[in-house]
């Protein structure tokens, strides 16, 4: 099991996938937008969604788990 | 020819004691070694030297104990890529590696003896720390421990001082890396700490790990203690001599240079760098495209990834180069990224090796996080190192640089040798969206109609555009020259040349006062 968690604290662009979707490794799950730029959220294994924490819009800070990946 | 039967004997017996002493601690402590892929430490030296050779002194130290050769520690002279250097390396078979009086004077020699010859300073590191029966000969008096730590602070930026962990650097020995210039450790073994796990869990009541506490990869990643994460002995011994290679012997010399190498065939700077300012891309890909194939040696590369920090050769000529990483948290600029930076601009002023910066940097990171972190007196510590930095100094706005981004990045005001932007580059106080919406926020609230308000939006944008167009730029001679991204390495190369007999002292005083 991965936690993916917000490098800095920004708000959630996009979601790239849902629940229960099957990921590669590398994979850019979720995007945020911080200072004007995106920040891609790349899950380091593959697996599956097993939950995404956040909607399009959310503040999330520093350290926040986004979503969850299980191998 | 009694006489010389005598010195037979003599000779004979000079062998017998030699051979006790380069081996090392007993046999059991060699077999503890290899358990834990550890080198002893006179190969440690063969690999490190050229041809495997090296000069001792102080090998007969303690040689009375019998059970203490070389007092556990190898002091050394030889030559790496044909430069001589000097050595010590802990014997982690002698005592766990512990330092005793000798311990601690050979390591003071031999500092003595690289400040006399101006040559680099090399610690081989694999010790337990003091030894505690020797406590009073090596602990407090003038030629303790502490006179290592500050002649490696009076050597500090006069010779390059480089530290190999392969094992434990304990309590004040940690302070061994922490003035090196570069720390190279390796993973699973390295590890430094000012109280063990086992001293944590007795004093404060925390129950910790060794690796949490202080191994190579926590350094490599999180503290920023570590450099350069080696994943075996071999490897960090290797890295050692690729990084001297960069350098010259003490701050009075140059660095040398080498045949050009054409950069690593792949795409051009116009493929990589996405239209989309917002968009990331890879930076160490744009780095490939401007460098000498397989020259790059990144420093801190698993720390503070935002920001790349490296040496490299353009042409030959080897470069300190500074780069946002938009890939890595929008490039953009943190209290580690500060203090990394901070560090690397001073290795290379120290050593005469030419800075370029590659700017795409959407500013220093704002929030309260950050605020109550002291980002504006880490910032202040790279703003600081960058200023005063007076050896040939190229800024390439890449894409942007907004804020005192700029600034961080050798902007105009701070006396870049040359500021260069691509025809993409976009300077200002703060990006085209930012700037609207800090502006017009409340006009654009007041605006009912949808359609309206985006329209007047994107109008405000165009202006803005038009204000920040890098034409408008160079034509106020804010930045000096525009290029086209092919022409890019040719040209760094060729004003890198033209600089190279740049001589710029600061005003006379005793130091800055350092934002620390």
């Amino acid at each position: 099991m991965t936690q993916l968690k917000a490098a800095m604290a920004g708000t959630v662009f996009t979601v790239n996938v849902a629940e229960g979707d099957q990921v590669e490794a590398g994979q850019v799950i979720i995007v945020l937008e911080s200072m004007k730029m995106e920040i891609p959220v790349e899950t380091e294994i593959a697996g599956k969604v097993s939950s995404i924490n956040v909607q399009v819009g959310d503040f999330v800070n520093e350290e926040d788990v986004l979503a969850v990946i299980e191998a | 020819m009694t006489k010389r039967v005598e010195q037979t004997v003599y000779n004979e017996q000079l062998k017998k004691k030699i051979e006790e002493i380069v081996a090392g601690g007993h046999p059991k402590y060699h077999e503890r070694l290899k358990e834990q892929n550890k080198l002893f430490v006179r190969d440690r030296l063969k690999l490190l030297f050229d041809d495997g050779k090296y000069l001792e002194d102080g090998r007969f130290a303690n040689c009375e104990a019998n059970d203490l050769p070389a007092d556990g520690v190898v002091t050394a002279m030889g030559k790496v890529n044909g430069q001589t250097v000097c050595v010590m390396a802990n014997d982690s078979t002698v005592k766990a590696g512990s330092w005793g009086s000798r311990t601690v004077e050979k390591i003071i020699r031999i500092q003595e003896v690289a400040e006399k010859n101006r040559v680099p300073m090399l610690y081989l590191v694999d010790s337990a720390g003091a030894r505690i029966t020797d406590q009073l000969e090596m602990f407090p008096n003038r030629r303790g421990a502490g006179k290592i730590f500050h002649n490696q602070v009076r050597l500090s930026g006069f010779i390059p001082q480089i530290c190999l962990l392969f094992g434990p650097s304990a309590a004040g020995g940690a302070y061994i890396p922490a003035f090196c210039d570069i720390v190279i450790m390796v993973e699973g073994n390295a590890s430094m700490y000012l109280g063990s796990p086992r001293m944590a869990e007795k004093v404060i009541g925390e129950k910790v790990t060794l690796e949490e506490m202080g191994g190579a990869r926590m350094h490599c990643t999180v503290s920023g203690c570590g450099d350069v994460l080696a994943r075996s002995e071999e490897e960090a011994i290797s890295e050692a001599r690729r990084y001297l290679e960069f350098f010259p012997a003490n701050f009075t010399e140059k660095p040398s240079l080498k045949e050009p190498i054409a950069r690593k065939v792949g795409r051009s700077l116009e493929e990589i760098i996405p239209e989309n300012q917002n968009a990331p891309f890879d930076m160490y890909e744009a780095i490939d495209a401007l460098i000498d194939e397989g020259s790059f040696f990144d420093i801190k590369k698993f720390f503070a990834s935002e920001l790349i920090t490296g040496l490299a050769r353009i042409e030959g000529q080897p470069v300190g180069i500074i780069a946002n990483q938009p890939k890595v948290k929008g490039g953009v600029l943190f209290v580690d990224s500060a203090d990394k930076a901070a560090k690397f601009i001073n290795l290379c002023d120290a050593f005469s090796i030419p800075l370029l910066f590659l700017a795409d940097v959407p500013g220093f990171m704002i929030g309260t996080k950050v605020e109550r972190d002291g980002i504006i007196r880490h910032g202040a510590k790279l703003i600081m190192a960058m200023s005063s930095a007076t050896v040939p100094k190229i800024s390439v706005v890449v894409r942007k640089a907004y804020g005192a981004g700029l600034y961080a990045m050798a902007g105009p005001a701070f006396e870049p040798d040359v500021c260069i932007a691509l025809p993409t580059a976009q300077i200002a106080v703060m990006g085209p969206e930012a700037a609207v919406n800090a502006v017009y926020s409340n006009k654009i609230e007041a605006i009912e109609d949808p359609k309206e308000r985006i329209a007047f939006v994107q109008a405000k944008h165009k202006e803005y555009k038009e204000e920040i167009d890098i034409y408008k730029m160079a034509s106020e001679m804010i930045v000096d020259e525009i290029i086209s991204p092919s022409d890019l390495r040719e040209v760094l190369a060729e004003r890198f040349r033209f600089y190279s007999t740049k001589d710029l002292p600061l005003p006379p005083k005793k130091h800055p006062v350092y934002p620390v």
